[in-house]
């Protein structure tokens, strides 16, 4: 069966500004992808490590030595907006 | 007058033999793009006065005596998803609409320090997501064995240009099969290597755990000879391998007497075209004459890697992609707050297929479905790690088919987002494993279209993985088969 999903508010967590149809074609077609992807669960994985990373690395580290960075300016060219060096953005809090 | 070299080894001995020039070179490969891009659309974007200067700066060089190696004034493409500084840069999407990078990926700075001639970008799915480059918001490449045939994908526009003679080797990317399958359909070597050992760094990031930068060759040798040249630790990479790398071309052409190679069971039999299972049988057959030891091998949690995956690539692309939001760079549309701005620019700037990823990712990382579906795939990913070890111990290489089927039609699987992702079927489990594999066209099926055979090897086994890939291609004389229908490359002369 085809897995119900609250695409709305799924849609908010991850910013994105859907129209109703939008929403509802996403959710019929998450609901297909994810019945199929839910054959995982019937995997007997107890006593199992989860794997995130491929071949395992441990922390990596890279001597503390001074390097230049990016441009500022050739940077900042790629923004939409910006002034005295920094990005301009639009109030985070209301 | 003899027709322009089509290997990166031959067109590299014609420039030192004083044949052709790297400005030659160009000037075939460009003309090949002239006579093709209207119908296939390979590129999004040709450097030609960049690659004028590395040409020009190519041959300056080698008068000289300055001789850079193997890819010394070499035209190669490079998939759009590769920081080029200054250079635009947009993944196939419009959220990156003239992007200009301040930085060069750590790939592409090799290319050039190794004396390549960098043609241009090429088309993908967006963001390096599908099977057939159709989810380019700049519109789909076609296959040059077929016109009305998809190139595979996601790397459909490198694989269409090494196909056609627009680039005579090209860089890919491939998360769950983006390089091995679209060489496959288009008849060219694809390869991805271990993972960690070509750097990320620069390469626009979809699913950091699978991700991995490789080379589109027409010939294994080719294959090696530029994976030779990008791979290596890279500090700006921190899960970059930084151990010792092997001669990737030494002792290719060894042949496979005494190697043990392991069928998979799992990749065969429903939903695999007859002819495609044809090809691979018959080239088993012609693998154990030369005297390999071919024994069929289970891995049975092949059957669910498809739909762990289809947890694990979206689960990573939803956090990188988090990154576009209409503030540093790329589009903005400007809402009241930053939310606002963020979710306007994110629906517009995203196509449908990354939107669904997004979607798909964010629900299974989502309090209350974590441990169901993200947790559950991981663990599934740890049991297909333990089962592909276990197999490697008692065999040298595995092999299977590299696509289920040959190029479909333009449309065909668009509307079922599924069966488009079940063209990855044979691909993806190397990917979640973070072994090397590769795609060796073989022969073509009844309607003329590419049938690939691939070849997947334990964690850095590159070099029996390649030597196995030699023999095969040996075996199967593809280059002496006819080439593409769309002017073949072949017949170009100097």
């Amino acid at each position: 069966m085809p897995i119900d999903v609250d695409v709305a508010h799924v849609a908010n967590l991850a910013r994105l500004a859907l129209s109703p149809e939008e929403l509802d074609r996403y959710r019929q077609e998450l609901g297909v992808i994810l019945e199929h992807a839910s054959r995982v669960q019937q995997v007997e994985t107890s006593g199992i490590m989860p794997l995130s990373h491929p071949l395992g690395s441990g922390n990596v580290f890279r001597p503390d030595e001074p390097s230049p960075s990016l441009d500022r300016e050739e940077v900042l060219e790629m923004a939409p907006e910006s002034r005295d060096g920094f990005f301009v953005t639009p109030p985070a809090l209301d | 007058m003899s027709p322009e070299p089509l290997s990166i080894v031959d067109a590299g001995a014609a420039l030192r033999s004083g044949e052709s020039t790297a400005v030659g070179l160009l000037a075939s490969v460009l003309s090949r793009a002239e006579m093709t891009e209207s119908e296939l659309h390979c590129y999004l974007n040709l450097d030609r006065e960049g690659a004028s200067r590395a040409a020009a700066s190519a041959d300056e060089e080698l008068e000289r005596g300055v001789d850079r190696g193997a890819l010394h004034g070499i035209p190669v493409a490079v998939k759009d998803n590769m920081c080029t500084r200054g250079l635009e840069t947009t993944c196939s999407s419009q959220i990156l609409s003239g992007y200009l990078p301040p930085y060069d990926a750590t790939a592409v700075a090799r290319l050039r320090e190794a004396g390549a001639v960098i043609i241009g970008k090429t088309n993908l799915d967006e963001f390096a997501m599908g099977s057939s480059t159709e989810n380019s918001a700049y519109g789909p490449t076609r296959n040059p064995w077929d016109t009305e045939r998809v190139p595979g994908g996601s790397s459909g526009g490198s694989a269409a240009a090494v196909a056609a003679g627009s680039a005579l080797g090209a860089l890919g990317s491939d998360t769950g099969g983006s390089i091995r399958q679209p060489a496959s359909l288009c008849g060219i070597v694809g390869m991805k290597p271990t993972y960690g050992l070509v750097s990320r760094y620069g390469l626009v990031a979809f699913a950091s755990s699978l991700d991995q930068i490789g080379p589109l060759t027409r010939t294994v040798t080719d294959a090696a000879v530029l994976l030779a040249a990008v791979a290596g630790h890279d500090p700006a990479d921190a899960t970059s391998y930084s151990g010792p790398l092997p001669d990737f071309a030494a002792g290719l052409h060894a042949g496979v007497e005494g190697l043990k190679i392991g069928v998979v069971r799992e990749l065969n039999g429903e939903g695999y075209q007859a002819e495609v299972s044809e090809a691979t049988g018959d080239m088993l057959n012609r693998l154990s004459a030369q005297g390999a030891e071919v024994v069929e091998v289970s891995l049975p949690m092949f059957d669910v890697a498809l739909s762990a995956y289809y947890l694990i690539a979206p689960a990573e692309c939803s956090a990188n992609l988090a990154r576009f939001d209409g503030m540093r760079y790329g589009l903005s549309i400007k809402g009241p707050t930053a939310a606002a701005t963020m979710a306007a620019t994110r629906a517009e700037g995203f196509g449908p297929e990354v939107i669904r990823r997004i979607l798909l990712g964010t629900y299974a990382l989502s309090a209350g479905y974590f441990d169901a579906f993200y947790g559950q795939a991981q663990k599934v990913r740890s049991m297909l790690q333990s089962e592909f070890e276990a197999a490697y111990r008692k065999v040298d290489v595995l092999v299977s088919p590299a696509s289920p089927t040959t190029a479909f039609r333009l449309g065909e699987r668009t509307q079922d987002p599924l069966a488009m992702y079940l063209s990855d079927i044979c691909t993806i489990p190397s990917n979640l494993s973070g072994h090397p594999a590769i795609s060796v066209p073989i022969s073509l099926d009844s309607k003329g279209l590419p049938i690939g055979f691939q070849v997947m090897a334990p964690a850095l086994g590159e070099q029996v993985m390649f030597r196995v890939a030699a023999e095969v291609e040996r075996l199967a004389g593809f280059g002496a088969l006819p080439a593409p229908a769309l002017a073949p490359p072949t017949r170009v002369p100097l």
